[in-house]
């Protein structure tokens, strides 16, 4: 781009390390689901690090059925003008064009998320074809180290989304953790059955082997409702938090909102967590991620 | 020596490890007393708005304000920077002990962060450093007293320093040169 006057090198966009970068920068941080510009700024206000545009949340989809699509561009854009923090959006799995328009309106980030309806039930999105940073969903390390080969430059937990019920997303993130810290006591001949029972690309298996640490950041995601959930999964390992129809499907979300964020940076006190909690209000209803049928069951989806 | 990084949001774990494998001792601040033992801070990068917030919510900012005027060395990057300038545009500032004009966002959306190589002649000779900036912020004007260490070839001023405060709106934390880590504890030494 810009040529050297004075000796400097151009500038390059667009690369892994960027990609991945702006996941570094959100760590420790909340980010909220919002469906529009009113909501997003509330979720600033209460200190959420970046915010997640959608049409309708998760327990609204759930509720209301049909197929769920990326949302309005028009709505994504008024919520980008709206807030200085991050904006993220999602678009179905495998929809690569709607990936491309949500990279055309400059979001900061795509979710290629299990809760819309998937639009290929074999491929995800090539998202190394892009300049914009994608996050995907995963339930064990086999599924995140897929979607790292495919280009996601961050991981989220699938968790159970609309439910309010942390169970899936406590299950996934142990899932991931646990599986790495099985790799670390596996000889090198065996790495390779490992990758092939676990469906992982070996090269990305290796390294993980070798580091003790996924190559990108790995934040947990739904059925979070309450600050105490947020800190549960933090304790667990994770890098941070979204929170999707917990904060505007509660009876306070402003209140909640703040809370979830202090009990996010406050993880390991709870003495925080417990003063953070008082008084919120009703947290959203939610439904036993037990009792959901296995058609109905958001995580399932992604492959 | 100790130093603290501010660890309410963003990349502080790449600082404290970074000053670690220098064999700095530094540990994750979060409440006003985790400032107390500290010979000096780092502010990592992060959402500034997130960071702000949690900082005033406990009591952080004065604190802060007064390492910052008792002399120690403070560094912010990125976010950090944000948190230390007095002028931050049309949002009232957060520490505001640092005489520059930032602005936030400057180089457009995420699709627009960059890496680049600068030039730092505070750092010695070359290699020039590798900065990656990250939705980062500018330093727009600069007050009196205060050293421009780097600027892109444009004249963008991306680093900078007056007395025992350093603002950078890169990140050195996110690569394996510690040239701009061992600049900060120079002040120390």
């Amino acid at each position: 781009m810009s040529n050297s006057s004075n000796g400097s090198l151009p500038k390059s966009t667009g690369t892994w390390t960027v990609k991945v970068g702006l996941a570094q920068m959100l760590k420790g941080g909340v980010i909220m689901d919002v469906t529009n510009a009113e909501q997003a700024k509330i979720a600033e206000e209460a200190g959420a690090c970046a915010v997640m545009a959608l049409e309708r949340v998760p327990a609204d989809i759930r509720k209301q059925g049909g197929v769920a699509r990326m949302s309005d561009p028009e709505k994504i854009v008024e919520i980008m003008a709206a807030v200085s923090i991050p904006v993220m959006a999602k678009c179905r799995i495998g929809h690569f064009v709607e990936a491309q328009v949500l990279e055309a309106l400059g979001v900061d980030y795509v979710d290629e998320s299990e809760v819309l309806t998937p639009a290929d039930e074999e491929n995800h999105v090539n998202k190394h074809d892009f300049k914009v940073p994608f996050v995907c969903g995963c339930r064990n390390l086999g599924e995140a180290l897929r979607r790292i080969g495919e280009g996601a430059a961050m991981i989220r937990t699938k968790g159970e989304a609309g439910t309010g019920d942390v169970v899936e997303a406590v299950r996934h993130a142990r899932a991931v953790f646990g599986e790495m810290r099985r790799l670390k006591n596996l000889r090198p001949e065996e790495l390779m059955h490992t990758a092939k029972e676990l469906g992982a690309p070996y090269e990305l298996l290796k390294q993980v082997a070798e580091s003790g640490q996924l190559p990108v950041v790995n934040f947990a995601a739904g059925g979070i409702a309450t600050p105490a959930d947020a800190a549960l999964m933090m304790q667990l390992g994770v890098d941070g938090v979204f929170v999707g129809s917990g904060i505007f499907k509660s009876s306070d979300p402003a209140r909640r909102a703040k809370a979830i964020v202090m009990a996010t940076t406050h993880y390991h006190n709870p003495g925080i967590i417990a003063e953070v909690s008082k008084g919120l209000g009703e947290p959203m209803l939610g439904i036993a991620a037990r009792t959901i049928a296995a058609p109905e069951q958001l995580a399932a989806r992604g492959w | 020596m100790n130093i603290a990084v501010l660890a309410l949001q963003g990349a502080f774990r790449e600082h404290v490890s970074m000053l670690k494998q220098m064999g700095v001792e530094a540990h994750e601040a979060r409440l006003p007393e985790d400032l107390a033992r500290a010979d000096g801070l780092i502010i990592p990068g992060g959402e500034s708005t997130t960071i702000g917030k949690l900082a005033r919510a406990y009591n952080l900012i004065e604190p802060i304000r007064q390492m910052a005027r008792a002399g120690k060395p403070v560094w912010g990057t990125c976010a950090g920077m944000i948190v230390l300038a007095k002028d931050i545009g049309p949002e009232p500032p957060h520490v505001a002990v640092m005489d520059v004009k930032v602005q936030r966002n400057a180089f457009g959306r995420q699709v627009d962060s960059f890496e680049a190589d600068l030039d730092v002649p505070a750092l010695g000779p070359p290699p020039p450093f590798h900065a990656i900036f990250i939705r980062a912020p500018l330093i727009e004007s600069v007050g009196a007293g205060i050293e421009v260490l780097a600027q892109l070839d444009d004249g963008t001023i991306v680093a900078a320093r007056q007395g025992n405060l350093l603002v950078t709106s890169f990140h050195p934390e996110l690569t394996r040169d510690p040239r701009f880590h061992r600049l900060f504890l120079d002040r120390l030494a």
